[in-house]
């Protein structure tokens, strides 16, 4: 049942200790930076967090990881310029990582929200990414089988919500958003506006609110 | 080759005698001048992060490249500046960019089926180390300190039809970065096309490494940087 909590802490106070939590954005572009806010106010540990980095300077998915919530990062590109507070986690053995190739963890995102267990794919194969894993050789190229990422929860930013929870993103802030809704159990929805049932297009409309559980307003 | 004299140093657009095109070694903008205009008219292309993203100061409009950046965009358009930064708008390397006119937007998963779907034509990425063979190393040194950090490499590496690398031949201790089998961990096995460098243009493929051309040697002296067997590219195989 779509709900429309009128704070982000309400939005985030069902998550609980050792979750999994999809964290939307590619870089700052889509981060929901008020609902990580909220998610470190709550106080939930030992998360497993997903999201294509591991947190930028001082503020979002970095103040998390800095504060100890994060048992494990599954993501593309933990390595940034500013990614201190990771690397300082990291080189300590305080946090465990996956390490995923962008395209594979996009598409075991997209496979966990369209009921997918697996998929081969060539990315990876013959590197040290695919050490272990199953490969086959289809269609002459050698392929790598990578299972569909779950979560408990998914915590995204879009532009625009309508009143059945339909959304609207913005530029490259849409990135993994979409997948994300798709592939947790419940997804939480910071948006700049809701707008009323009916005013979105719906030729335009990106994500069809089936996907979403909660949306909140943020200024 | 004739390469326009836009002012770049020491590339003669007259020296048939040889391979030789250049009588110095190429800069960073030369060879991004270069591989511009190797790009096929009406491409859709990715360009790496680093050097790569130097060819997109040299194409030329009537080229029609769309240029595609994994975040999430077709038809990406020059760096922003002033005020037309917006947070919401960036590239692959998270620097703010502008759209063009017929861009479009898809989420992720959308954008890495662009390029592991085999639509992209050409990718021109940055490299460690490029095998004979064509496998390449560009995403990790594998030292046991370095935090790894893959992005969307091994995706490109696989996944686009071409797969340029752009970098310097020898390393600054003077090691060809061309070699007989990659000793850095791999990004892609067998992927690699084409490999511009400031000192030649190879090509690889299942007839060995062939050489299009140099810059500031000549064949024989360039055989004697590398380890690898070099021959002379047929005009045709340019």
């Amino acid at each position: 049942m779509l709900n429309f909590p009128e704070t982000v802490n309400e939005a985030v106070a069902g998550i609980r200790d050792g979750s999994t939590v999809m964290i939307g954005g590619f870089g700052n572009a889509g981060q929901p930076f008020e609902l990580i806010d909220a998610l470190m106010d709550c106080g939930a540990r030992d998360l497993t967090v997903v999201n294509n980095n591991a947190g930028q300077g001082d503020q979002g998915l970095a103040v998390l990881i800095k504060e100890g919530r994060v048992k494990k990062m599954i993501c593309s590109f933990p390595r940034q310029s500013d990614s201190w507070h990771f690397d300082a986690k990291f080189r300590a053995g305080e946090i465990e990582l996956e390490l995923v190739p962008q395209g594979n963890l996009a598409e075991r995102i997209r496979a966990a929200g369209a009921g997918i267990g697996g998929f081969f794919t060539p990315t990876g194969y013959g590197t040290m990414l695919a050490e272990g894993k199953e490969t086959r050789i289809l269609d002459g190229r050698g392929q790598v089988f990578e299972t569909a990422i779950h979560a408990d929860v998914a915590l995204i930013k879009a532009l625009t919500a309508d009143g059945k929870g339909n959304l609207v993103y913005r530029k490259t802030a849409r990135n993994f958003g979409p997948i994300m809704a798709a592939a947790a159990k419940h997804t939480i929805v910071q948006v700049s506006r809701i707008v009323p049932t009916g005013d979105l297009d719906p030729e335009t409309i990106v994500t069809p609110g089936i996907y979403v559980n909660s949306i909140v307003k943020v200024a | 080759m004739s390469i326009q004299s836009n002012g770049q140093a020491g590339i003669h657009a007259g020296i048939h005698a040889g391979i030789q095109t250049s009588d110095k070694p190429l800069g960073r903008d030369d060879l991004a001048r270069l591989v511009a205009r190797d790009i096929t008219s009406g491409s859709f292309v990715n360009l790496g992060i680093g050097q790569p993203t130097l060819v997109s100061n040299y194409l030329e409009p009537e080229q029609n490249i769309t240029l595609h950046t994994e975040n999430g965009m077709l038809g990406m358009g020059p760096e922003a500046t002033g005020g037309q930064i917006d947070g919401d708008l960036i590239n692959a390397g998270k620097i703010p960019v502008t759209e063009l006119p017929g861009a479009s937007y898809f989420h992720h998963a959308d954008s890495f089926a662009i390029m592991r779907g085999g639509h992209l034509d050409i990718c021109v990425l940055g490299a460690f180390q490029v095998s004979a063979t064509g496998d390449l190393a560009n995403w990790h040194t594998g030292a046991p300190d370095a935090i790894p950090a893959v992005g969307g490499a091994m995706d490109l590496a696989t996944g686009a039809k071409d797969v340029f690398v752009m970098m310097t031949l020898l390393t600054r201790e003077g090691v060809s970065k061309l070699v007989e089998t990659c000793t850095y961990p791999l990004t892609g096995v067998g992927c690699v096309t084409r490999i511009y460098t400031d000192k030649a243009v190879f090509l690889t493929g299942p007839d060995g490494v062939q050489v299009r051309e140099t810059f500031g040697c000549t064949l024989e002296e360039l055989q004697a940087m590398v380890p690898v067997p070099l021959t002379a590219a047929s005009a045709a195989g340019t």
